[in-house]
């Protein structure tokens, strides 16, 4: 980096807010070298979006100012922001999808009461945007129709039209495949050479080093350490962010494969909303081993999930789960598949797995609010069943350990635990795993990772489903990749790279293999 | 973390405080409508809370009023934690009625009083509980809206009993739409009454054995919500479907269930009044009483205690109201109906518009400790 006597494109100093007790910004200074791409990592609760927000006008500092190229602005919502220069590309996409892409580009910058001088100027500002970024998109497309690779490309467009000159990018790599992430660094790269400012948060350590040229580490609201990106390794930055040494490895022996204890031949299932279920899918998985399921958020892996639990009926095929052949004709429910000990971690702890404003103890019998152990026919017993829970914040070490607590009051990691240990209270033969560590601090991942092992090494066939490709790459001993319904690819562990998962997963690996 | 401030005010902020806070806010809106109709609000406050509490007999109306709205406020309360809107506790009090009156006017002469009233009060349960399961039935099964098909069964409800009233259980050979008076085998207790008979002298009110019936009910429903199987899948529904069904729980089954247990607990507000006080079926008995329970459950948090302090407030508005309208001439019927509904929106309509700023003062003065939060 030159030093030159320019101001950095942004200057935090001092800024603090807190939300009630929680302290979720102390005292943050943060200098952003104009035209550089800058990371911020730290785990969920670390105040990363906290942080942003600040500076996109959502929320107000309680101390400390925001300067913009040299000079002090106040920002108190997104237009002062936009005028400042700051446009944000969020986490979960702001379009309107039956709008088509100039539309939803000139939305909230019309200009004027009639649209068409404002998407004449759009469509000659895009078009000139595309080529300047490589960041081609077809105007007239609706939005719905986009891939999603595509329509973060609309958001940065978006951003870019209003005059961003600094971008910040919320997580913007979670929805993408490896591929469609490449293609997001190549075209950040080149907004950066543009002199475009590029703010990154992220908690994927892989992709800071790759694209950023400096990173700063957040922990428990404070900003702990700023580095030049060449000079840290993924370890160093692991530490800052946990505050002690993490294993970034899971640490596992070869599996020791027994008996197959689920069989799916020609699965299929109807879709969520509009989308594309599951359409034939045959795979096993046997006693003591991991298998993993890999593939884009939205490709069946969630039908597949509810329906091997019971949850979601199934259009065609056969689930054989000891001894019982579930067809459409003969369906199951999660009664059945509990009683068939077969334990299911949803995807989506908080909407699924747990009910957000029970104490913790009501939590922890969802699934096994029937059972004998927990009260007669009529009554719950409510001391047994916070004995229980207390059983099951001891075990998974959930913090604090209150049976009383809201569930929504733990952090995402320890409800994450909580379920786990409720899941696992039941000796499973099977356990059927959704996204175990989105959304969970470090420290928990580890742990988490480490019950899974342990569950597959007592022997327990688990199948696991997760977005995370460092995730399936270093728990599963076998790896599904699935695309559009169907399972495009079926490889060892060991054999895997990410390059190639990634292609699967894209399903740009070649047609004659998909079948394997 | 969230953005959300107030998560760690005081329990009593949200439980006690803001219904307090939003009661004393309408007062001072009626006190304001009252000053400005050239009234003195200070001094009908006064005839308020006096015609309400001043005597025994005002405290027996009150509470006599209290008891039907406990009914329906319960009703409402069960429905919201299986996450319906039940909005029918009118037509459901009302076709409870007619349950009531069905089985008194048909065994009053053979049976005695202790088989009698427990029949009567299962049969307007019944019938409740029938007119809470069909759009409950509707909702869980076809999809109708429960908010939509509560209101069209209110109307349906009054359609039936104006047609059963004058055409099948009117008293023969007169005009008014009224049964016959029930035999005194089916007359519950007075609770003056009662406590003669154990020595204590009170001015007579309408106030009667009903009253303990609501108190029960109360202990009942805290039980179902929070001691039993049912309640525990009943909130599971209401607080989140898809964690239901992950659970195994029938989310269809559990609606239906809760409607009928809400429409049953409706059905019980004829207990009050016709075996209670006006030993005939009559047209209109209901007299809003379900409408107001939707605002008492509201107000209560849908927490029996809460459901019972509500009701106590609303008869005690009904009762002073009443009073108000007698001796205050410019302060008519209409006006009580102004004032009560200022209680229900601010109360109801805008309860959480004080919330946020309320916790946020009591939050910042919380001494501060958590390091180790998210």
């Amino acid at each position: 980096m030159n030093t030159t006597a320019k101001p950095p494109a942004i200057r935090l100093a001092g800024i603090s807010k807190r939300f009630g007790q929680v302290q979720a910004n102390q005292d943050i200074s943060l200098d952003v070298e104009a035209g550089a791409i800058h990371g911020i990592v730290g785990e969920n609760g670390a105040g990363k979006s906290t942080l942003m927000s600040i500076l996109y006008g959502f929320y107000q500092a309680d101390a400390g100012y925001i300067e913009v190229d040299g000079e002090r602005v106040r920002i108190r919502n997104s237009q002062e922001a936009i005028a400042c220069g700051i446009g944000m590309v969020h986490q979960h996409f702001m379009l309107v999808d039956t709008f088509t892409v100039l539309e939803n580009v000139v939305l909230g910058a019309e200009g004027s009461a009639l649209l068409g001088p404002g998407l004449r100027a759009a469509r000659s500002a895009l078009s000139a945007l595309a080529e300047e970024y490589g960041l081609e998109v077809d105007p007239d497309a609706l939005v719905a129709d986009l891939t999603v690779g595509a329509q973060q490309r609309v958001e940065i467009l978006k951003a870019l039209y209003r005059g961003a000159e600094i971008l910040v990018l919320d997580e913007p790599t979670g929805v993408l495949t490896p591929q469609e992430a490449d293609q997001l660094f190549r075209v950040l790269r080149s907004l950066a050479d543009q002199g475009v400012t590029v703010l990154l948060i992220t908690h994927k350590l892989r992709e800071i080093l790759a694209i950023t040229s400096a990173v700063s580490v957040m922990r428990q609201g404070q900003m702990v350490a700023t580095l030049a990106t060449a000079e840290t390794s993924r370890e160093e930055l692991a530490e800052l962010m946990v505050g002690r040494k993490v294993l970034l490895r899971v640490e596992k022996g070869t599996a020791d494969a027994g008996d197959t204890v689920l069989d799916v031949q020609d699965l299929q299932i109807a879709g969520l909303g509009a989308r594309d279920g599951v359409n034939g899918v045959s795979f096993s998985v046997r006693a003591g081993e991991i298998v993993g399921v890999a593939g884009v958020a939205g490709n069946g892996q969630s039908e597949l999930l509810e329906a091997l639990s019971g949850i979601r009926p199934i259009v065609g095929g056969t689930i054989q789960i000891k001894g019982r052949a579930v067809t459409p004709s003969a369906p199951s429910d999660p009664h059945e598949m509990r009683a068939k000990s077969v334990a299911h971690v949803p995807e989506d702890r908080l909407r699924v797995g747990l009910v957000a404003p029970f104490a913790a103890a009501e939590s922890s019998i969802l699934g096994y609010q029937d059972s004998p152990e927990f009260g007669d026919h009529v009554l719950l017993a409510y001391r047994r069943i916070e004995a229980f829970c207390d059983d099951c914040m001891e075990t998974f070490d959930v913090r604090p350990h209150d049976a009383a607590l809201r569930t929504a009051g733990f952090s995402g990691g320890n409800q994450q635990k909580l379920l786990l240990a409720r899941e696992f209270s039941r000796a499973p033969e099977l356990l059927l795993v959704g996204q175990p560590t989105r959304g969970v601090d470090i420290g928990a991942i580890e742990l988490i990772h480490k019950r899974l092992v342990a569950m597959r090494d007592a022997g327990v066939a688990v199948l696991l489903v997760s977005v995370e490709l460092d995730e399936i790459m270093s728990l599963a001993d076998r790896i599904l990749v699935m695309f559009e319904g169907r399972i495009v690819g079926e490889m060892q562990a060991a054999d895997a790279d990410e390059r190639t998962l990634g292609l699967m997963m894209a399903n740009a690996h070649g047609t004659g293999e998909a079948a394997a | 973390m969230s953005g959300d401030a107030g998560g760690n005010a005081p329990r009593w902020v949200g439980l006690a405080l803001l219904p307090a806070v939003n009661v004393t806010l309408a007062f001072l809106v009626a006190g304001a409508i009252v000053a400005f109709i050239g009234e003195d609000p200070v001094e009908a406050l006064r005839i308020l809370t006096w015609g309400a509490l001043g005597s025994a007999e005002a405290i027996g109306y009150t509470l006599y009023y209290a008891t039907s709205l406990i009914f329906t406020g319960l009703a409402v309360a069960i429905a919201f934690h299986a996450g319906l809107f039940n909005i029918g506790g009118e037509g459901q009090a009302y076709i409870g009625g007619l349950g009531v009156g069905v089985v008194v006017l048909s065994l009053d002469q053979a049976l005695p009083g202790w088989v009698l009233i427990p029949l009567a009060a299962l049969g307007g349960a019944a019938m409740g509980a029938l007119w809470g399961f069909v759009p409950g039935y509707l909702q869980a099964r076809r999809g109708s809206h429960i908010v939509i098909t509560t209101i069209m069964f209110n109307f349906i409800a009054s359609a039936l009993m104006v047609y059963m009233m004058v055409n099948v259980l009117i008293m023969p050979g007169q005009m008014t739409p009224h049964s016959r008076e029930f035999e005194a085998a089916a007359w519950l207790p007075f609770m003056h009454d009662m406590l003669g008979a154990v020595g204590f002298e009170v001015e007579s009110s309408p106030l009667n054995g009903a009253f303990f019936l609501a108190l029960i009910c109360c202990v009942g429903m805290w039980l179902l919500m929070w001691r039993t199987r049912l309640g525990y899948a009943i909130r599971v529904v209401g607080h989140n479907q898809r964690a239901a069904l992950y659970a195994g729980i029938d989310p269809a089954r559990v609606i239906m269930l809760a409607m009928a247990i809400s429409g049953a607990l409706a059905g019980l507000v004829a207990v009050n009044t016709a075996l209670g006080v006006t030993h005939r079926l009559l047209l209109d008995f209901t007299e809003g009483f379900g409408f107001t329970g939707i605002a008492v459950a509201l107000m209560g948090r849908n927490h029996p205690v809460g459901i019972v302090l509500a009701a106590l407030l609303f008869g005690v508005l009904y009762q002073g109201g009443a009073e108000l309208a007698f001796d205050m001439p410019k302060i008519t019927r209409d006006m009580i109906v102004v004032i009560i509904g200022l209680v229900i929106l601010f109360s109801g309509a805008l309860d959480r518009m004080l919330q946020p700023t309320l916790e946020r003062l009591f939050t910042r003065r919380a001494p501060v400790a958590s390091e180790d939060a998210g």
